[in-house]
């Protein structure tokens, strides 16, 4: 890139910028309000109270009654006192995720099975919906009435390609007929 | 009830029929969301990139709403309580949460320990249901959903339950020194509060790095920031060692995460082929523009485990990495007092505001960065009821 702005670096000079902000620091809210001469290299530093070494003895709050079937990581025994009731594992997708759950949260094989029961949790999805007479509307759902509000051109020019793809794929299908079907006629 | 329900990438339902949840747990609360946000990090979900995100399941971590119902061991809580309500679930007793790592509690998320409990953020956060409803269940309702103060405009408290703290901790990881130049890759609304706050930090230099003019725009006036276009670059890095004397930065901080762009090989490998988790441009650049001894704060969302990392950048530099989720209830007193006395006005970020029932349109418009959105809201039909 020719006029590229690591060309023009004269204007971007780091501390002759820096020194220039100090001096007009009092203009901006707030500068300096925060700043602590211990805060290096980083902190939230550790706020050590002992806590660490309690491991798995306090006192914990009463468990949630486990009235589903609900996944742990086998890095923890059993579930948390509290969890989440979503949507528990249901048909295939639920069988591979449950193979999911025998991994470690450290192993590939955890997180692409899981990958692999979201996609095929999407065509469950799907399925249940017809089974439940509900119609997928993508117009809706894919948020289409905000491409035909604000990227209306993009979103015609979209379209249109695909429409032409489609005309011409009816197009080559009925001409291939039309022919069979001229050849049979002879 | 109404609620959002994913049906898969890129769909998502306003659901007229969703159940309204019930208390679980003595510690439970439902809550009344009167305010809802759409999140960056959402947009990993909607996008499919986070493992574990089940179809039926509602997201929205970021909300407001008043108390209806608790549980029989609440007792800070009460019916009527207007409350903000953090992004973290969190025990209150766990060795973490007595840390006040209260993003790393280990009683609120069975399915992964190496991450927390979140509302609406898969089953890799734990497997609750969200805020972008009209109703929600909250666990440990004592711990940190906190009454908003009294005089706070309620689109600020909304913007307390996550990008306000999140922005702030992206800079405090920084370990930002007086003086000190500090970049912040992606100017959306996380990387936004983090430059803002950088400065609180008292940094000399506040550079913000994204494509989109319109995003680096706002963070000129919003956050007194520099912002620069890296595809007006050859190469970031090398602006950026330029541009510091051929030091490097002395704090670089990745507000991106997984869905960033900028490298077809990372791309490629991360978002084409999955071979790592997500596109780590991003975090790469941060690593590779910072100075020797220098730290790069990571808050932008991965999802886990494996990335292709720069180790060698990492290890020759002498780099420090700190990265977390933000440990919202931790930081709230200070966050409201920035508020209140006004030094900071968050809502300034929200550009856009749809009833619940429009929530498809409100997730393309973000994902699809349309119309100059830098944050949207979402307000359910029993707000006010
Ligand atoms: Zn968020
Ligand atoms: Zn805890």
């Amino acid at each position: 890139m020719k006029d590229a702005l690591e060309n023009r670096i004269e204007e971007f000079q780091d501390r002759v910028i820096a020194k220039r902000n100090m001096a007009r620091a009092k203009d901006i809210p707030g500068w300096g309000m925060d700043a602590d001469p211990e805060n290096d290299p980083a902190y939230p530093m550790k706020h050590t109270n002992g806590a660490d070494h309690q491991r798995f003895d306090y006192e914990k709050p009463p468990q949630q009654p486990l009235d589903m079937e609900v996944f742990h990581s086998i890095e923890r025994p059993g579930v948390t006192r509290v969890f989440g009731t979503s949507t528990p594992p249901a048909g295939l997708s639920g069988a591979i995720r449950r193979y999911a759950y025998k991994y470690s949260e450290a192993t590939a094989t955890h997180w692409m099975t899981l990958i692999l029961a979201d996609r095929v949790d999407v065509i469950q999805g799907k399925l249940n919906d017809l089974k439940h007479g509900v119609l997928p509307n993508p117009w809706v759902e894919r948020g289409w009435n905000a491409e035909w509000k604000y990227n209306r051109s993009a979103f015609i020019g979209k379209a249109a390609t695909t429409a032409l793809l489609i005309t011409a794929g009816i197009m080559l299908l009925s001409k291939k007929n039309s022919s069979k079907q001229h050849s049979r006629e002879w | 009830m109404l609620a959002m329900n994913f049906r898969g990438p890129y769909q998502i339902r306003a659901d007229r029929n969703r159940p309204e949840p019930e208390i679980k747990h003595p510690m439970d609360a439902i809550v009344r969301v009167t305010r809802s946000l759409i999140c960056g990090s959402d947009l990993h979900l909607y996008h499919g990139l986070v493992p574990d995100t089940r179809v039926g399941m509602t997201f929205g971590h970021e909300f407001t709403g008043i108390v209806e119902e608790v549980g029989s061991g609440v007792k800070k809580l009460k019916v009527g309580d207007h409350v903000l309500v953090p992004f973290n679930i969190a025990c209150g007793s766990c060795p973490h949460c007595k840390q006040e790592l209260y993003g790393n509690c280990h009683e609120a998320n069975a399915e992964a320990t190496a991450v927390g409990g979140f509302f609406g953020y898969a089953h890799t956060g734990g497997g609750y249901d969200g805020g972008q409803a009209e109703y929600v269940r909250v666990p440990y309702a004592d711990v940190s959903p906190t009454v908003i103060p009294e005089g706070m405009d309620p689109e600020n408290a909304v913007l307390l339950t996550d990008v306000v703290p999140t922005g702030y901790q992206a800079a405090e990881q920084g370990g930002i020194q007086k003086g000190d130049t500090v970049v912040v890759f992606g100017a959306g609304p996380v990387g936004l509060l983090a430059a803002r706050f950088s400065w609180f930090f008292g940094a000399g230099r506040v550079i913000v790095i994204d494509e989109l003019e319109y995003r680096l725009e706002f963070a000129r006036k919003f956050a007194f920031a520099e912002a620069y276009n890296f595809r007006e670059m050859d190469d970031p890095v090398v602006f950026l060692k330029k541009a510091t004397d051929y030091f490097g930065a002395d704090v670089c901080i990745d507000a991106v995460g997984c869905d960033a762009t900028g490298s077809a090989f990372q791309n490629i490998t991360g978002k084409g082929l999955l071979l790592q988790a997500g596109n780590a441009t991003a975090f790469h650049w941060a690593v590779n523009s910072v100075k020797k001894g220098g730290i790069v704060s990571i808050i932008g969302v991965y999802g886990p485990p494996w990335n292709l990392v720069p180790l060698g950048s990492i290890m020759n530099k002498g780099i420090t990495i700190r990265g977390n989720q933000a440990s919202v209830k931790r930081l709230l007193p200070k966050m409201i007092d920035h508020i209140m006395s006004g030094r900071i006005n968050p809502k300034e970020i929200i550009t856009h505001r749809f009833p619940l029932e429009e929530i498809p349109d409100a997730y393309r418009m973000f994902s699809k960065k349309m119309d100059n959105i830098i944050k949207p809201l979402l307000i359910p039909p029993r707000a006010n009821a």
